[in-house]
């Protein structure tokens, strides 16, 4: 870590050095990781490695999102080729190390298929076979089967000493049947038969032909721009971020653009705020700057309290200097001296990176005075939440770091002119500031490229639920929400039918099943009555109640209000009770006309963003699926029970 | 000079209307014609918004803005009634009926809440939401008032009373969600918490919630006992603050109907507390010119006579209770005099004189115990006191048509007041009789008849600030009213002290409520500026209307030290009309 | 009755506490807006934040009671009583919901029912509902004492909630 003052010429210095592949092996130490064992692993790996002869870097790294896989363990060799291992414990942290490090080969059901997929073979010759049946009622026994044809196949050819066969994991496939992927080339084939076997290691395995019949090319549909350095970079050293050209963004913000020139940057990239509501970036930076002022604030919102959502979480515990750059850079373009980072205190270690990013920097003279020779001084500071949701809400948050209850304030006037200790204070979520420092980094246009419509860029979800591959996504906006349902993470768990899937939390509502081909916009999805959300994506199957959902996101609320206004206080608590009364069986149909009374009066006067949206989960499957409630009425209403 | 308002305009359906910038559309509207409903906006109050009554609809704008607590923007175009926002006003009522119980004709309230109001003109007629009410029974822990939990509908106007206008921070919100509520600071009796009974928080409570301690039937059955000899007096500020229950503008002085209306209660003698504020300045004005003109004792001096600005002062600023002028309130003063010089003048036994007291009050239900100087008599001084709005509950319930009284006169020789004993009732009005009292004393001469108003110490500013010039010396007075104010005052007063410097007052004024008593915790209900103007006016102008306007030409004042007390600050005046103060701790538990 | 020694040691605690409230308010004082932070701080170390300590923190900070209070019961992190020795905090945040917290809610109370039934210490264990603690990929979730467990089945459930209060 540096100690010295960074100059501008020194940062700069960093950014080479780049691309200079070292072998190394890293563990996804989020919490995510780390709650389903990680630390465990990477002690393991740590002893097996000085118990032996074996030399090999081990390092924490942030999470590669892929949940449904944790732990995680990312190998690098000395050629840069990258293999992900899921599900490891102890054992297999061993085994990664004594035969994996050593010898060269992989770990049978743990390894991780690229899921970016080669086109031609290249020059290398081929080492492994990566076997998966990717169909939804997957058979282990099929595939063991298979993998000892493929086996007999080669030592047919000659070939199995040099070309070894491994169980997948995943293969980023699904319901394409059986599929393999040969390493290094990436070449993937998919829905094969039995038949298929003896040709492909003839003719690809031997002779390197690509069988274009079977062949499966491009990647995934995912493009990481805020997730750029999760699972990559060490979180807990800057060199490491400065590696991948870390504050070349704030780099070229404070030495080459005036903060207008960074506000038309902004404008030019289309970003708008990823924390819910969608403003656009520019324009709240802009309206902070507007009024006089002797000071101003700039905080990042790290509360995401939506149950369902990890996205900010991962994040901050994945690139940490990422969003402080994001931070830094609004902070230069508002004219803000102190920034603050609002943290759920149910992220500890998200506190501890940001905090230790925050160190580093200081130490390096990102933070403090004059940062990088510039008159640009600024410094940050972090604070944590106490178990409040409602304090992700501007105004409540801003009471919160003051020392008060988080009880929202109407708006206007907004922090954008009346803020953090009455000074205009600029808010913004973690995503979206790190979504800035790239910006910054790589340009507006560059930015603008990606998305659809007034949506532009990426987005960020946590796609939960009954799903089959629970993870972290991020994909170019536009897409059509089944394809992140469907193609990357799998569809439903366990080949059950999706009867719907819920956006937005508990201010969200549903999307049934016959409308998942809508496109990610902001607009698209708020006219299906959701709405983007933080990016919360939970997929529910035919087994899931749509009454019971609908009650459980209004529990939520119903705890989480801060109880100062009467339409949300009494709204929301009465509105459960209702829907408690028809989920037990005992609703009328009157009950559903004060069902609505109170949804439209909570949505109208409700004081803040909590109350008026909390009725969305229910207007919405009411919508939607007026049956199930119909259904839950007593039978002298016309229901069933 | 006046900085140039800047004027927005907008329509309120559909009317054209202009205004300054930074009127509430409420306030607006309310110009040109229309009440938009509320219930936790407070005219006197900043908003809360907590109720959500008051949305109104503003063309081109998805959300509903809360017309209490948004401003008038210019080319707004507002739409304040119709069918949706009456069907949205009407569930909020349903909602927060259904956690209110609805014991209206049990209430303090019944006939005069703010809630019930608004559910008599919504017309919620069926009761369609299971109710869930706070089971937490009442706190009747203090003298004062009784806060009735179940009662409570979170408008938080008590708290931002408490908390903000007051700086007592007595009141807060606890918990959260359907969970929330109002409770003393720290969740305690209100009785051990830093509560200083000025009944703010019940004088502005919509509800029933929080009352006045309700002593009517006590003063019934006092009445009602023949051994007794019943006596009554009757604060300044009450006779133009009680017509209002009775149909009369504010500001109306009903001096002489109410002794008229007191008499037929019952009362065998009724005094005026104006006479024993004459009283008052008598001994303070001779302990300000025993401080300022012959250095015996500690400058500036600060008034006394209201309780829950002593009691304040004994919690938080104890370290200024040697500046407290010792002399004791009217109220105390009115209450030793009748049980000493009164009883024994009319031969009564002062065992069995009870002795009532109408004020704008509640802490001056806690005062009557307050320390033991307040037995000075040998007897508890004054027996039982009532709130304005209790005496004209009281009128209510003996069937005695008000406005039909008679115009009588108090009984002499605690009777008879000058125009400084009546502005008491206002903020202001103590530092202004003190000083015309005052300036006789150093100087041997009444203030000329064009400068007897002391218009400098006037007004509503929170704090205000003068300097007098008595014949070439110069006397620094400060004023402060509303609890919050006065720190600010202590504050320059203690920085100079520890910087050494020469004290920035001379003499300060404080009362607790805003106004002074004129705006007190007793006083009827719905207060706004203009109601306090009015109340002021009618107080200066009952000072106007007298013939003598300084209290020491008030004849029965001077009567009473020849007959009885002696001198201002002799033996005889300590013993009764002084008393003592002490650090006491703003939390019992 | 105490004895004179326990009464002194008492004291001692009591003392000790004064000057760590102290310091820690003092630690803070600097910054703006810090009762959030300081509150934080007297819950890491004692677990909840007594009313004697309230007492003082307001004395020290200059922050009436009233807003200590009204902040200690906004926030479901702070609390006015003590904790037992053990805590489970099951998630029931959406994605956990979905994939049966309900379930492993019953079960754990089931479980400690048990426990107290045949001899353990009354409320050793205390279990909250919490919602999302951030790793809804893993759903369902606990956190025993501080530890994190994801993907937990009953069985599994039973096992760690043994094994943690065994200790
Ligand atoms: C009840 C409520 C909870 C919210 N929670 C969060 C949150 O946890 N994180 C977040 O970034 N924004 C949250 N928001 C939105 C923020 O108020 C705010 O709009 C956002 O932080 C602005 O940042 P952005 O413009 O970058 O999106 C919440 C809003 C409401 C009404
Ligand atoms: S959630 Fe993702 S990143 Fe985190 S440990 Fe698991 S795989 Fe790694
Ligand atoms: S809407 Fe709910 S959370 Fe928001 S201010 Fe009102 S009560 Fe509080
Ligand atoms: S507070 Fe008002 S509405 Fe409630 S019981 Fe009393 S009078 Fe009736
Ligand atoms: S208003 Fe109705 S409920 Fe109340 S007393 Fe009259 S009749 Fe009875
Ligand atoms: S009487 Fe005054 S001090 Fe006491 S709680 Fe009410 S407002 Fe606060
Ligand atoms: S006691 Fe009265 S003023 Fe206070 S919150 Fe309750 S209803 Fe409002
Ligand atoms: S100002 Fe008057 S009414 Fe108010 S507390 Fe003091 S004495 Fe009572
Ligand atoms: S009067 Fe405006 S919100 Fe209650
Ligand atoms: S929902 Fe349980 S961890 Fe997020
Ligand atoms: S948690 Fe792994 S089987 Fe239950």
């Amino acid at each position: 870590m540096s100690t010295t003052p960074l100059t501008a010429s020194a940062l700069a210095a960093h950014w080479d050095g780049s691309a200079d592949p070292h072998p190394d092996i890293r563990v996804c130490m989020d919490t995510g990781g780390i709650a389903a064992g990680a630390r465990d692993v990477y002690q393991a790996m740590l002893d097996t490695r000085d118990e032996s002869d074996v030399k090999i870097d081990i390092q924490r790294t942030g999470s590669l999102g892929l949940s449904y896989a944790d732990p995680v363990v990312i190998s690098r060799d000395t050629a840069g080729q990258t293999i992900i291992f899921g599900a490891m414990n102890v054992d297999a942290a061993r085994l990664l190390i004594e035969d994996h490090v050593r010898n060269g080969n992989l770990l049978e059901d743990h390894v991780i298929a690229s899921h970016e997929r080669g086109a031609d073979f290249g020059d290398k010759p081929q080492t492994a076979i990566l076997v998966k049946d990717t169909s939804a009622k997957a058979d282990k026994d099929r595939t063991a089967h298979v993998q000892k044809l493929i086996r007999e196949e080669l030592t047919f050819h000659e070939l199995h000493e040099r070309i070894k066969v491994y169980r997948a994991l995943d293969l980023g496939l699904y319901e394409k049947g059986l599929c393999l992927q040969f390493l290094p080339s990436r070449i993937t084939y998919a829905g094969l038969s039995e038949e298929d076997i003896p040709r492909i290691i003839e003719e690809s395995a031997r002779s390197s032909q690509v069988l274009k019949d079977l062949l499966v090319t491009g990647r995934d549909l995912q493009e990481r721009i805020v997730l750029r350095n999760s699972g990559h970079i060490d979180p807990e050293e800057l060199d490491s971020y400065l590696r991948t050209g870390g504050y070349r963004g704030l780099h070229r913000a404070l030495l080459e653009m005036s903060p207008e020139d960074v506000i038309q940057e902004m404008k030019t990239s289309g970003l708008r705020g990823r924390g819910g509501a969608g403003f656009p970036t520019w324009q709240k930076w802009q309206l902070t700057r507007e009024p006089e002022a002797d000071r101003r604030f700039v905080i990042c919102n790290g509360d995401e309290g939506d149950p369902g959502a990890f996205m900010d979480r991962s994040i901050l515990e994945g690139d940490p200097h990422a969003v402080l750059e994001g931070l830094m850079i609004s902070a230069y373009a508002i004219g803000a001296d102190t920034g603050f980072f609002y943290i759920r205190a149910e992220y500890p270690l998200a506190v501890e990176r940001i905090q230790r990013a925050i160190d580093q920097a200081r130490a390096a003279g990102l933070l403090g005075k004059n940062i990088l020779g510039s008159n640009f001084s600024f410094d940050a500071k972090v604070r944590l939440g106490a178990g409040a949701f409602v304090c992700g809400e501007e105004t409540a948050l801003i009471a919160s770091i003051e020392g008060k209850r988080g009880s929202p304030e109407p708006r206007p006037p907004y922090p954008s002119v009346k803020g953090l200790w009455d000074k205009p204070t600029s808010i913004n979520n973690v995503e979206t500031l790190a979504a800035v420092a790239a910006i910054m980094d790589r340009g507006g246009a560059w930015y603008g490229e990606f998305g659809s419509g007034k949506s532009r860029g990426t987005k960020v979800f946590a796609v939960t639920g009954k799903v089959r591959n629970p993870q972290l996504v991020e994909v170019p906006m536009g897409i059509p929400i089944r394809a992140v349902i469907e193609e990357i993470c799998g569809g439903a768990d366990s080949g059950a039918r999706i009867k719907a899937v819920q956006t937005g939390g508990p201010s969200g509502g549903v999307i049934p099943r016959d409308k998942m081909n809508t496109p990610i916009t902001y607009e698209s999805l708020q006219e299906l009555g959701s709405i983007m959300g933080s990016g919360g994506l939970l997929v529910m199957d035919e087994s899931d109640s749509m009454v019971n959902v609908a009650k459980f996101y209004l529990g939520f609320c119903v705890d989480e209000s801060c109880g100062k206004c009467a339409p949300c206080r009494i709204g929301g608590f009465q509105l459960l009770r209702l829907l408690e009364k028809i989920d037990d069986g005992k609703g009328k149909s009157e009950d559903l006309d004060t069902i609505r009374d109170i949804c439209h009066c909570m949505r109208t006067a409700s004081l803040c963003g909590l109350g008026q949206t909390a009725p969305n989960p229910v207007l919405s499957t009411l919508n939607y699926f007026k049956d199930e409630y119909l259904a839950c009425l007593t039978a002298d209403a016309g229901g069933k029970k | 000079m006046i900085a140039q308002e800047t004027m927005v305009t907008a329509k309120i359906n559909g009317i054209t209307v202009r205004v300054p910038e930074g009127t509430s559309i409420l306030a607006a509207a309310y110009q040109s014609g229309i009440r938009i409903p509320t219930l936790c906006k407070h005219p006197d109050l900043m908003p809360t918004a907590a109720c959500g009554l008051c949305i109104v609809k503003v063309a081109g704008e998805g959300k509903m803005p809360r017309a209490c607590a948004t401003d008038l923007r210019d080319g707004m175009d507002i739409i304040t009634h119709d069918s949706e926002l009456t069907r949205v006003r009407r569930t909020i009522l349903e909602l927060i009926l259904s956690t209110h119980p609805s014991d209206c004709l049990t209430c303090g309230r019944n006939g005069n809440c703010e809630l019930q109001t608004l559910m008599g003109e919504f017309g919620c007629r069926d009761d369609r939401l299971e109710k869930h009410i706070r089971d937490i029974p009442p706190d009747r822990s203090s003298h004062s008032i009784v806060i009735d939990f179940a009662k409570c509908i979170n408008c938080a106007r008590c708290v931002q009373t408490c908390q903000e206008v007051q700086n007592v921070w007595a009141l807060s919100m606890l918990n959260r969600s359907i969970d929330t509520r109002m409770a003393p600071a720290g969740d305690i009796a209100l009785a051990d918490s830093p509560c200083i009974k000025c009944g703010q928080c019940a004088a502005h409570c919509p509800t029933g919630a929080i009352v006045e301690n309700d002593q009517i039937t006590d003063v019934w059955e006092a009445l009602g006992n023949p051994d007794n000899y019943c006596t009554v007096q009757v604060a300044p500020s009450v006779r133009v603050a009680l017509g209002e229950e009775f149909g009369y503008p504010p500001g109306t002085n009903l001096t002489r109907k109410i002794y008229a209306v007191l008499r037929r209660l019952g009362f065998k003698a009724v005094f005026d507390t104006n006479f024993s504020a004459d009283l008052t300045i008598m001994e303070e004005a001779s302990e300000f010119v025993e401080r300022f003109a012959h250095g015996k004792g500690a400058l500036p001096l600060i008034t006394s006579c209201c309780p829950a600005w002593t009691d304040y002062m004994e919690k938080k600023h104890q370290d200024l209770i040697d500046n407290f002028s010792t002399a004791k309130s009217p109220q105390q003063m009115l209450g030793v005099v009748a049980k000493t010089y009164y009883s024994e003048k009319m031969g009564i036994d002062p065992a069995k004189h009870v002795q009532v007291s109408i004020m704008p009050c509640t802490a001056k239900k806690y005062e009557l115990e307050r320390t033991n100087e307040m037995f000075a008599s040998g007897y508890q001084d004054v027996d039982i006191t009532l709130t304005t709005r209790e005496l004209a509950r009281m009128i209510k319930q003996s069937g005695l048509l008000f406005s039909e009284m008679p115009e009588e006169e108090a009984d002499s020789v605690l009777g008879e007041y000058t125009g400084a004993g009546t502005i008491f009732g206002t903020t202001g009005g103590v530092m202004e009789a003190a000083l015309r009292t005052g300036y006789y004393f150093v100087t041997g001469e009444n203030l000329p008849e064009d400068a007897i108003e002391i218009t400098p110490v006037r007004g509503m500013e929170g704090v205000r600030e003068a300097e007098i010039d008595v014949k070439g010396t110069a006397i620094r007075v400060a004023i402060a009213h509303g609890m919050a104010n006065v720190d600010k005052v202590l504050e320059k007063v203690r920085d100079a002290r520890e910087s050494g410097q020469e004290p920035p007052y001379h003499f300060i004024e404080v009362m607790a409520c805003r106004g002074g008593c004129i705006g007190g915790g007793g006083q009827p209900y719905g207060v706004n500026p203009n109601i306090l103007r009015l109340r002021m006016e009618g107080l200066y102008q009952d000072d106007r209307d007298s013939a003598l306007r300084c209290s020491h030409e008030n004849p029965s004042i001077q009567k009473i030290y020849e007959d009885f007390l002696g001198e201002p600050l002799g033996e005889k005046s300590e013993q009764l009309l002084h008393t003592r103060y002490q650090a006491r701790k703003q939390y019992l538990r | 009755m105490r004895t004179d020694t326990e009464l002194d040691n008492l004291l001692d605690w009591v003392e000790g506490m004064r000057k760590r409230v102290r310091e820690i308010a003092q630690e803070w004082e600097s910054e703006e807006g810090n009762l959030i932070m300081i509150l934080h701080a007297i819950e890491n170390e004692l677990g909840y934040v007594p009313r004697g300590v309230a007492n003082e923190l307001s004395q020290e900070l200059g922050v009436p009671m009233a807003r200590i209070y009204e902040v200690i019961t906004f926030y479901h992190y702070f609390r006015l009583a003590p904790r037992s020795k053990h805590t489970v905090k099951v998630c029931m945040g959406t994605a956990c919901y979905l994939k049966g917290a309900n379930a492993l809610l019953e079960e754990i109370e089931q479980q400690l029912e048990l426990r107290e039934a045949t001899g353990a210490q009354k409320g050793e264990c205390s279990v909250e509902s919490v919602r999302c603690i951030g790793c809804c990929g893993m759903a369902p979730a606990i956190v025993l004492d501080d530890e994190t467990h994801g993907r937990v089945c009953l069985k599994a459930m039973k096992e760690i909630l043994k094994q943690q209060l065994e200790k």
